[in-house]
């Protein structure tokens, strides 16, 4: 074999792993474009979510009555449009702005999508819905939480998914509810990465606890996907901290447990923003030494037979993963543009965007902890809300707060190994 | 000096003779035969595969797993030479940058494919917890690495200076034609430089899995500074490689620590081109 022939192969074999995910299209199949990090080093997410939408598929496209009162589940298909299957092609943005926007752009001219859903990173999210405004394609986002995403005036965006204002609030309560019990929450530190979510995040915890008369008093930022983060525990260390607010991907989030156990660094309070806390494979890799760590979360699993715990059954058995935060939004989120394209009757994209103007779904007929899903005129969702949770004893985190839902109460201070 | 400082520094000392050990193997491959190998951080990759592979399979930790990994890649290395390097060293600059790209490619989206893209790691205490004395804190896992690491590099260093094999490898280095008239096969030197580069990523992917995180994008990370240690210390140079790896470690620690961790790699790559600028050859290439 020659050598043209060898790079060529390679070449081939590299470029049917990007394209791979393409689908053929099919009579009566409603088409939506899924753009999500299947590599890069946030593909742990990619491929979790698209197990998600598979079995999101499975509950729209065939008849699952036991799932009580969630739109579509029912009857197979989409029932406005006769029975049509809903069929996601999936496409990989590889974490990265750029790619997002030419996969956007593929989905939209090429496959010809409904609708588009995805991408997981904010920074993300930004480029690859400017491509859906731009072709007047409904982008739906159920996970991305950078604030701008819905302040550019977007007409075709919508995001289901509780945002950083949302989480800042959430924050600010837990800790003047932590503090009532005893606890020291005078120095807040915000450690974070500098990309569009980790820098827009801290921004807005920053702010709003500046607003309630307390700023925040130390920032920490760190480059995405770190190799040595001895630095910056080292700082913490130094600082001493009562409070720390840790907005990380998978990889960081990993890399710092560990940096903090063989530096031997517990803060009284170690405080997640979700992400890499979320991914079932930090709490395998170093749940064990986070013990005593909170988190965000909307998702519970809820009572077995309710519904939330069949999907979550379901959804373990597909990927062999226990059901996340993280996933459990993307897969709410694939529920209410699917549930839109039903209720518009048609792929068309102005009656699918009107669909998801007129959204109203009530608690009961999510299968996440929301108070419901309805879109300002800005696109996001008015009903989104948070809980925190905490792992306590062993891998698995349980609700700890607001009181109402808490299966356990909280437990300070942070226990580490 | 500060405690603080102290730890800062010892910990990119450490960090940084890693750094060394894996570079080494890519500069050997340059000096023996002008190729650059983009597919060197996804060996170092799959030797943290194998480490975890043996830790999941038989519970061991580095002392089989070490070993293993870096038999495994040297095996690795010998087939790439034999099925890839041989061809492409033939044909133009451009087909040997495509073609252990691609190999770069394949090697990481094989792992996806049969691994998954989960983060794992091994467990914390696999080499023994985390030494302290008079307030600086050692993880044994990173102590050992770095210790290794040192120790093999310099190996290394005098296989290449002080042996006949060394001195063969050096010969055909330098005139092929000349070496094979005096009796020295070129392919079985290329292919034993293969089978020490790809060794040594083993090794040291060993030795990181027990402190990093194992995942199939880990290479791209490593890959990076693989080639500015390379550079700096010298194209083909594997002293220049290990006092280039412990600079960057350093420096890459104090300026995280100094600074801020988001103009780290500022300052790593500002000093970098600073220094290429007066030196272009790096710290011990030769002109």
């Amino acid at each position: 074999m020659s050598l043209k022939q060898v790079t060529g192969l390679l070449c081939a074999a590299a470029m049917s792993l990007t394209f791979a995910a393409g689908a053929r299209a099919e009579d009566k199949v409603v088409k939506i474009g899924v753009i999500m990090p299947m590599s890069g080093s946030t593909a742990s997410i990619g491929a979790h979510a698209k197990a998600a939408i598979e079995v999101a598929m499975d509950i729209i496209n065939n008849a699952h009555p036991e799932l009580g009162n969630l739109p579509l589940a029912k009857n197979a298909g989409l029932a406005g449009l006769g029975g049509a299957k809903v069929e996601a092609v999936f496409a990989d943005n590889q974490g990265n702005p750029a790619t997002g926007q030419n996969q956007a752009l593929r989905l939209i001219t090429e496959d010809k999508v409904a609708a588009v859903f995805g991408s997981y990173q904010s920074g993300v999210t930004l480029t690859s819905s400017a491509i859906a405004e731009k072709y007047g394609v409904p982008f739906l986002n159920s996970e991305s939480v950078a604030a701008n995403l819905t302040e550019r005036g977007f007409k075709w965006f919508f995001r289901t998914t509780p945002i950083a204002t949302d989480f800042a609030k959430i924050y600010v309560d837990f800790l003047a509810d932590m503090k009532a019990t005893g606890a020291k929450i005078d120095a807040i530190a915000v450690v974070h990465d500098n990309t569009e979510y980790g820098t827009s995040v801290a921004n807005t915890i920053s702010a709003t606890f500046k607003e309630k008369g307390q700023p925040v008093a130390l920032d920490v930022a760190y480059p995405v996907n770190a190799t040595d983060l001895q630095g910056q525990v080292l700082q913490l260390k130094d600082k001493k901290p009562d409070v720390i607010i840790m907005i990380s991907y998978t990889s960081d989030a990993i890399l710092f447990a560990k940096t903090m156990q063989s530096l031997d660094y517990k803060p009284p309070i170690l405080l997640a923003d979700d992400a890499g806390y979320s991914d079932p494979s930090f709490i395998k890799a170093v749940g064990k030494i986070s013990q005593g760590l909170f988190n965000r979360s909307s998702w519970v699993v809820g009572p077995p037979g309710s519904p939330s715990a069949i999907i979550a059954d379901m959804y373990k058995k597909k990927s062999g993963e226990e059901m996340d935060d993280t996933v459990a939004r993307q897969m709410q989120g694939f529920f209410v543009l699917a549930d839109a394209i039903d209720r518009a009757g048609s792929t068309d994209p102005a009656k699918v965007q009107a669909a998801l103007k007129a959204t109203d779904l009530k608690a009961d007929q999510l299968m996440i902890g929301y108070k419901g899903v309805k879109f300002d005129d800005k696109g996001q969702n008015i009903l989104a809300s948070g809980a925190i949770i905490q792992l306590q004893d062993g891998e698995n985190y349980v609700s700890v707060w607001p009181k109402a839902n808490a299966e356990k109460p909280p437990v300070l201070p942070y226990k580490g190994w | 000096m500060s405690f603080v400082l102290v730890q800062v520094i010892v910990g990119g000392l450490l960090l940084g003779a890693v750094y060394a050990l894996f570079s080494s193997g890519l500069t050997l491959v340059w000096g023996m035969m002008n190729i650059v190998n983009f597919a060197h951080g996804d060996f170092v990759m799959l030797g943290m595969y194998v480490a975890y592979v043996v830790y999941t399979l038989m519970g061991a930790g580095p002392i089989l797993g070490a070993p293993l990994a870096t038999l495994v890649l040297a095996t690795v290395g010998v087939v790439v030479y034999f099925a890839l390097i041989r061809g492409i060293m033939k044909g133009p600059m451009l087909a040997q940058i495509l073609g252990t790209f691609g190999l770069a490619l394949l090697l990481r989206y094989s792992v996806f494919w049969w691994f998954g893209a989960n983060f794992l790691s091994m467990p914390q205490d696999i080499v023994g917890g985390t030494y302290a004395f008079a307030g600086l804190r050692l993880e044994a896992s990173r102590l050992l690495a770095g210790v290794v690491a040192l120790l093999v590099t310099l190996g290394l260093h005098l296989l290449l200076t002080r042996t006949s094999l060394g001195s063969k490898m050096l010969a055909v280095a330098e005139d092929q034609t000349a070496a094979q008239l005096m009796g020295i096969r070129p392919d079985t030197m290329q292919a034993i430089a293969w089978a020490i580069a790809a060794g040594a990523t083993g090794l040291a992917g060993a030795l990181i899995a027990n402190f990093f995180y194992i995942v199939p994008t880990v290479g791209e990370t490593l890959s990076i500074v693989a080639f500015v240690t390379v550079s700096l210390g010298g194209f083909g140079s594997v002293p220049g490689a290990l006092v280039a790896g412990l600079l960057i470690g350093v420096i890459e620690s104090l300026s995280g620590y100094l600074i801020g961790a988001i103009y780290k790699d500022i300052i790593v790559y500002i000093l970098f081109l600073f220094f290429l600028w007066f030196r272009p050859q790096g710290l011990m290439g030769k002109s």
